[in-house]
C-alpha cells in the first residue's frame, strides 16, 4: 500500500519538478558551484575553505547572493541534476525555488527531490568572512562600517585583499581613513611580502592605540632555546643569563632536562621522601637517621643511594651550574621574519614611548583632580588656620556634615542634579550654623591658647564622628552623582578622566575666585584682613574683632560642607569619611604656607601631584604611596619650616 | 641631665619634699596587694582573670600617661605619636612571642616526620604558619631578631627611642613647634599605621600579630597566674616610672623643661639648649611609652596597626587632659579612671539611659559623652580631676588677675591680662 502511494508520489515529483529542469545549468554562477558541487554538498569546516574562496574571488555578480542565500540555509540542491537552486519554504513539504544565476523565480516544488544545505556555524563564519568583501563596497557606508567593525574584530588574510580591492573606490573620508588604517594593520599581520609588512609597521610608530599594540605584539613572540655556542643569526631576539630576573636558574635548568640533556634534578621535599622511602632499621644509604638534619647529610646519603644504584642519580648543584655554563641560553623570533620582528620591536619601543608620555599626561590629570580634591578640603582650613590662627580638628567632620547633607537632600529630593543644586547651598548652611556655635561655644573661650583650641576641637570631632555613626550606621552612604556627569572625557585610549572630576576642578577654581574676590573686593574681606593683623586696631576703627571671627570661621566651615557634597559624590558617604581627609588638609596648608590661600593651592597641587607620583613608580600600593608622602612632607619642613609661600613681617610671628 | 640633679646641694630626698610620691607608691602597693588577694591566680578568686587583665592593661595605661604628662604637661610638646611608640613597643615583644610559639609548635609537628627536621625546613616551617595570612612565606628582614629574646627587648628600647631622637632632632631643630608639631607628630603616626597596613610590610599587615597571651614554653600555667605576673610587672613598670618622672621634674632638669613649655624663646635666650633638652623628653618619653606597650600586649594578646592609628594617640592625650596635666598623679588618674570607665561603657554593662521616649544606650553614646566632656574639662576645668586635689589641700593659684592660666603660652596671657 505504502509503496504505491509513495510511487504515486514520486511521479508527483517529477512532474512538479520539471521546471527545475528549466533552470540555467549552464551560467557561470552554476559552472562554478557545479566545480565545487560535493565539496558544498559535503559541507565540511575543513575542505570548504576552497569552494568560498573561489566564490569569492569569481568576480562574478552573482555570487555575493549565493552566499548569502548559503549562509541563510536557504541553498538547496536538486539531488537528481546536482543543480543548486535557492529555495523559500512554503509549507512542510512545498518549497518555491530560485535560479541562483539572477535570482529568478522558477516556482513551486515539492521540497522532496531536493536536499537543503545546512551550513554549520564554522562554515556560517567563513561564509561571513568572504562575504565581506562585497560588504566592503556596498552602496550603503553604514553597511561598510558595519563589514569594517567585523574585519576589526575577527581578522584575516582573505579581508586583505578585499580591503586593498575596497579602499580605493571609497568616497566617504572618515570610511577611507579607517579602511586605509585597517589595510595596513591586515598587512603587518597577514602579508606575504616582508618589506611591505615592515614599511607598514613603520608607519604605525609611536600611534598608541591598542589595536596596534595587538597586532604587533605577535610578531615580536619568542621562543626559549639553548645552544652549546652562542647562536648566530638576526631571529636571535637576545641572550638570557640563567638565575636572572627574565629566567630563573630553576627554569633554565629544566630547559636543559627537558631537551634531555642533562640529568634531572630534584627538589629538597623530594629528596626527603626518597630517602624516607629507603629508610631500614634507622639508617639510610650508610647514614644514621638522627644525623640527617643537614642538606649536607643528606645529600651524601643520597648519593651514596644513588651509587649503589638505589635512587635514581640527580644533578647536584654543581652539576647544575656546570651544566648551565656549557649552554648558552637564548630567545629566537618565531612570530615573524627576522627583519619584520626587528621592525615591530622598534615601532613598539617608539610606542612604548609615545604611551609613557601619554601615562604622565593621564598621571597629570589624575593628580590635578587630586589636587583640586584637596584643595576642596583644606580651603576652609585655610581660611580658619591660617587666617584666624585658630586650629580646628573637627574641619574633617564639617566635610562629613556636609557629605551626609548631601546624603539626606538626595533621599528627599528624588532627582539627582536639582537635588545636588539644593544640597550644596543648603550643606553650606548646615556646616555655616555648626561652625559659627562652635566659634561662639568653645573656640572664643579658648583664644591664644592654640594647644587647648586644638584638644577642644578634638573632642567635638570624636563626638560628631560618633553622632554621624549613631545616625546615620557604619555603612557607608551612596551620594549619586546627575547623569550629566556621569562617564568620562576619553581623548585617545590612555588619556581619560571622569566628568565628576572635571567638576571638582571647576568647583575648586571657582571657590579660589571667590576667595579671592570675597577677601580682596568686600567690605567683610578687608574687615577680615584687619582682624587678622591687628584686632585690637580693627576694634578701635569701629570694626567688630568677635563678629568678624565667627562669621570667618563659619565661612572656612561653610566651604568644608560644600566640599563634603563635592567629594562624596565620587567617594563614599561615611562617619569617618572626614579623618580621611584632614592630614592631607593640614599637610597641605603647613607645605603650602599658612595664611595665604595661594600657599593652599600650590600646597594641594604639590601634595596631589606627589600622591601620585609616588602611585606611579608603585602603583599597586596607595598606602605606602601615602607613607611616602607623609615622610617626604616631614622633609620638606625642614627646608622650609613655613611652607612654600611663607609670610613675611609682622603677621608671621603671630 | 644627672649631672645636673646630682651637683644640687644636699637636700632631704625626694619623697619627703614631694609627699604625693610617697602617697601614689603606697596607694599602688596596696592596690596591688588588694589584686592579689582577690585574683583567681593567688587569692580567693573574687576577680576573673579577664578583669585581672584589664586591670594590668589599664596599669600599662597609665604608665604611657606618665610619659605623656611628663611630654606635654612638663614641657609643652603636644606629641599625637606617643601610642605609636607604644605600639612599636608592642610590636616589638609581639615579635619574639609569635616567633617563639610558632617555632615550637613548628618543631613539634616536625619531630613526628621520619627524618630529623634541617634548620631550613623549621625556619620555612615557621615562615609559612606565621605569613600565611599575607601569602608569603619569607622572613622578612625586620624579624632578624626575632629569635632571641634579649634582643627584641633592646628593640623595645631601641626603635622607639631611635625613631624619636631622628624625628625629634629634625623636627625641633628646625623650630617646628606648637600646634605645627602635633600636627607633625600626627602625620608622622599616621604614616606609620599606614605602612604597617601594607600586606608587604612584614609585620602581617592588618592582621598584626596574635596569640600573644601565650608565653612560649609555658603552656602548662594557667593564664590566671601568667595574668598575675604582668599584673605585678606591670605595677612594677608604673611604680618605677612614676618615681623616675617624679625625680626628673623635682630637680633643675623639670624646672627648664617647665620653663619651656612656659616660654621657650626666654630660655633659650638664658642660655639652655631648649632643643637638646626638648629631644632628651622627647626620645625618653618615647622609651617609656614602649616600656608600656611591651606590657601591654602580652595582655592583650593581639596587636593591629589599627592600635596605631592616631585616634589613639589623641585618646591619650584626653586622658591625660581629664586627668590633670601638670601633675604626674593627674595623668595617672586620668588615663585609669578614663580607660576603667570605658571599658565599664563599652562593655555593654552600663544601664541604658532613659530621657522620656528617647532610649540612651551608652554603647553608642559613651564616646559622644567622652568627647564632649573633653571640651568641658578644656574649657571650664583646665586642672582636670588632679584640680579637686588642689580644692582639698586648699592650694590656690597665684592671682593672675582673673583668668587662669593653663599650662600654654601662660606667660602671653599674663602680659595681656596686666594691659
Amino acid at each position: 500500500m505504502s509503496k504505491i502511494i509513495r510511487h504515486i508520489l514520486f511521479c508527483l515529483n517529477c512532474l512538479l519538478a520539471a521546471p527545475a529542469l528549466a533552470q540555467d545549468a549552464g551560467a557561470p554562477i552554476q559552472e562554478l558551484l557545479q566545480a565545487h558541487g560535493d565539496v558544498i554538498a559535503k559541507s565540511s569546516r575543513k575542505t570548504i575553505g576552497p569552494a568560498i574562496d573561489a566564490l569569492a574571488a569569481s568576480g562574478l555578480s552573482a555570487a555575493q547572493r549565493v552566499l548569502e542565500r548559503w549562509q541563510a540555509k536557504e541553498m538547496w540542491r536538486d539531488e537528481e541534476s546536482g543543480l543548486f537552486v535557492f529555495a523559500e519554504e512554503i509549507d512542510r513539504d512545498t518549497i518555491r525555488i530560485f535560479d541562483p544565476a539572477g535570482d529568478t523565480e522558477i516556482g513551486a516544488v515539492a521540497d522532496d527531490g531536493y536536499k537543503q544545505l545546512k551550513p554549520n556555524s564554522g562554515i556560517r563564519g567563513m561564509i561571513g568572512a568572504a562575504l565581506v568583501q562585497f560588504q566592503l563596497s556596498a552602496p550603503d557606508p553604514a553597511t561598510r562600517a558595519t563589514a569594517l567593525d567585523a574585519i576589526e574584530r575577527d581578522p584575516e588574510a582573505s579581508h586583505l585583499a578585499a580591503l586593498r580591492k575596497a579602499a580605493g573606490a571609497e568616497d566617504d573620508a572618515a570610511l577611507r581613513t579607517r579602511k586605509a588604517r585597517l589595510e595596513r594593520l591586515l598587512t603587518i599581520r597577514f602579508d606575504e611580502d616582508d618589506a611591505a609588512r615592515i614599511a607598514a609597521i613603520e608607519s604605525f610608530a609611536g600611534d598608541p592605540a591598542v589595536d596596534v599594540r595587538a597586532t604587533l605584539n605577535p610578531l615580536i613572540a619568542t621562543r626559549i632555546e639553548f645552544a652549546a655556542e652562542a647562536p648566530q643569526g638576526d631571529d636571535i631576539a637576545r641572550t638570557l643569563k640563567p638565575g636572572g630576573g627574565a629566567l630563573p636558574r630553576a627554569d633554565a635548568y629544566a630547559l636543559l632536562v627537558a631537551a634531555g640533556v642533562a640529568p634531572p634534578a630534584i627538589t629538597r621535599a623530594d629528596k626527603r621522601d626518597a630517602l624516607v622511602a629507603q629508610l631500614r632499621d634507622g639508617t639510610v644509604g650508610g647514614y644514621r637517621v638522627a644525623q640527617l638534619d643537614t642538606e649536607a647529610a643528606r645529600d651524601a646519603a643520597y648519593a651514596r643511594l644513588a651509587e649503589a644504584g638505589r635512587v635514581a642519580a640527580v644533578a647536584t648543584d654543581a652539576e647544575i651550574d656546570a651544566a648551565l655554563a656549557a649552554h648558552v641560553i637564548f630567545e629566537r623570533f618565531i612570530g615573524a621574519p627576522p627583519a619584520v620582528a626587528l621592525a615591530a620591536r622598534g615601532a613598539l619601543d617608539a610606542i612604548e614611548t609615545k604611551v609613557n608620555l601619554n601615562r604622565a599626561a593621564d598621571l597629570v590629570l589624575d593628580a590635578l583632580s587630586l589636587a583640586s580634591i584637596y584643595f576642596l578640603a583644606a580651603i576652609g582650613l585655610a581660611i580658619t588656620f591660617g587666617v584666624m590662627g585658630v586650629i580646628n580638628m573637627a574641619h574633617g567632620e564639617f566635610i562629613m556634615m556636609g557629605a551626609y547633607t548631601g546624603y539626606v537632600v538626595q533621599q528627599i529630593i528624588p532627582d539627582y542634579t536639582i537635588s545636588i543644586l539644593v544640597a550644596i547651598p543648603l550643606a553650606f548652611a548646615v556646616t555655616f550654623g555648626a561652625g559659627v556655635a562652635m566659634e561662639r561655644l568653645v573656640i572664643r573661650w579658648l583664644r591664644h591658647r592654640p594647644l587647648e583650641t586644638l584638644l577642644a576641637t578634638f573632642g567635638i570631632s570624636i563626638a560628631l564622628q560618633q553622632i554621624a555613626k549613631n545616625i546615620f550606621g557604619t555603612q557607608a552612604r551612596p551620594l549619586t552623582s546627575p547623569d550629566w556627569l556621569d562617564g568620562s572625557l576619553v581623548l585617545n585610549d590612555i588619556v581619560s578622566i571622569s566628568y565628576i572630576r572635571i567638576a571638582i576642578f571647576v568647583l575648586a577654581l571657582l571657590f579660589l575666585g571667590l576667595f579671592l574676590f570675597v577677601m580682596n573686593r568686600t567690605r567683610i574681606g578687608l574687615e577680615v584682613r584687619a582682624v587678622t593683623q591687628n584686632p585690637r586696631m580693627a576694634g578701635s576703627m569701629g570694626i567688630n574683632p568677635d563678629r568678624i571671627n565667627m562669621l570667618t570661621f563659619g565661612l572656612g566651615s561653610g566651604i568644608a560642607g560644600i566640599a563634603g557634597v563635592a567629594i562624596g559624590l565620587y567617594a563614599k558617604v561615611t562617619s569617618e569619611m572626614g579623618q580621611d581627609y584632614i592630614v592631607q588638609s593640614f599637610m597641605t596648608v603647613v607645605v603650602g604656607g599658612v595664611g595665604n590661600i595661594w600657599g593652599a593651592l600650590v600646597g594641594a597641587t604639590l601634595v596631589g601631584t606627589m600622591q601620585k607620583g609616588i602611585e606611579w613608580f608603585n602603583p599597586s600600593n596607595t598606602l605606602a604611596a601615602q607613607t611616602y608622602m607623609i615622610l617626604f612632607i616631614i622633609l620638606f619642613i625642614q627646608v622650609r619650616p613655613r611652607g612654600i609661600i611663607a609670610l613675611k613681617g609682622r603677621a608671621a610671628e603671630a | 641631665m644627672s649631672d645636673m640633679t646630682l651637683s644640687a646641694p644636699a637636700r632631704r630626698p625626694l619623697v619627703l619634699r614631694h609627699p604625693s610620691v610617697l602617697v601614689f607608691l603606697t596607694i599602688l602597693a596596696l592596690f596591688t596587694l588588694g589584686v592579689t588577694l582577690l585574683s583567681e591566680g593567688a587569692g580567693i578568686g573574687a576577680i576573673s582573670t579577664s578583669f585581672v587583665k584589664t586591670l594590668g592593661k589599664t596599669l600599662c595605661f597609665c604608665l604611657v600617661a606618665l610619659a605623656m604628662d611628663l611630654v606635654w604637661g612638663y614641657c609643652g610638646i603636644l606629641s599625637l605619636g606617643h601610642m605609636a611608640f607604644f605600639g612599636l613597643g608592642g610590636y616589638a615583644v609581639g615579635m619574639w612571642l609569635m616567633y617563639e610559639r610558632t617555632r615550637m609548635i613548628v618543631a613539634d609537628s616536625l619531630a613526628a616526620a621520619e627524618l630529623p627536621p634541617t634548620a631550613q625546613e623549621i625556619s620555612d616551617g615557621i615562615a609559612t604558619q606565621i605569613f600565611g595570612v599575607v601569602g608569603a612565606s619569607e622572613f622578612p628582614p625586620v624579624w632578624a631578631f626575632a629569635h632571641s629574646l634579649p634582643l627584641q627587648l633592646a628593640a623595645v628600647v631601641v626603635v622607639p627611642g631611635l625613631l624619636a631622637l631622628v624625628f625629634g632632632w629634625l623636627a625641633f631643630r628646625s623650630r617646628v613647634t606648637g600646634v605645627y608639631l602635633s600636627i607633625l607628630t600626627q602625620a608622622m603616626t599616621l604614616a606609620l599605621s599606614l605602612y604597617l597596613f601594607q600586606n608587604d610590610s612584614g609585620l602581617r599587615g592588618n592582621n598584626g600579630l596574635s596569640g600573644l597571651q601565650n608565653l612560649p614554653g609555658l603552656d602548662d600555667i594557667p593564664q590566671s597566674a601568667v595574668s598575675l605576673w604582668f599584673f605585678w610587672a606591670s605595677a612594677l613598670a608604673l611604680g618605677v616610672g612614676y618615681l623616675f618622672c617624679a625625680w626628673l621634674v623635682s630637680g633643675k632638669f623639670g624646672s627648664v623643661i617647665r620653663a619651656i613649655r612656659d616660654d621657650e624663646t626666654r630660655v633659650r635666650f638664658l642660655g639652655y639648649p631648649v632643643e637638646g633638652f626638648k629631644l632628651v623628653v622627647f626620645t625618653l618619653t618615647a622609651v617609656i611609652a614602649s616600656i608600656a606597650g611591651a606590657l601591654y600586649y602580652p595582655q592583650a594578646g593581639i596587636i593591629n596597626p589599627a592600635e596605631i592609628a592616631p585616634i589613639a594617640s589623641i585618646y591619650l592625650a584626653v586622658w591625660v587632659a581629664i586627668g590633670g596635666r601638670g601633675r604626674l598623679y593627674g595623668a595617672v588618674i586620668g588615663a585609669g579612671f578614663v580607660s576603667l570607665l570605658s571599658t565599664w561603657f563599652t562593655g555593654g554593662q552600663a544601664p541604658d539611659l532613659v530621657l522620656g521616649p528617647l532610649r540612651i544606650q551608652w554603647v553608642d553614646w559613651w564616646t559622644v559623652l567622652l568627647g564632649l566632656s573633653f571640651v568641658a574639662v578644656t574649657l571650664f576645668a583646665p586642672k582636670g580631676i588632679g584640680g579637686l586635689v588642689d580644692l582639698a589641700a586648699r592650694i590656690k593659684s597665684p592671682d593672675r588677675h582673673g583668668a587662669d592660666l593653663g599650662p600654654d603660652a601662660g606667660a602671653l596671657r599674663e602680659r595681656e591680662a596686666d594691659q
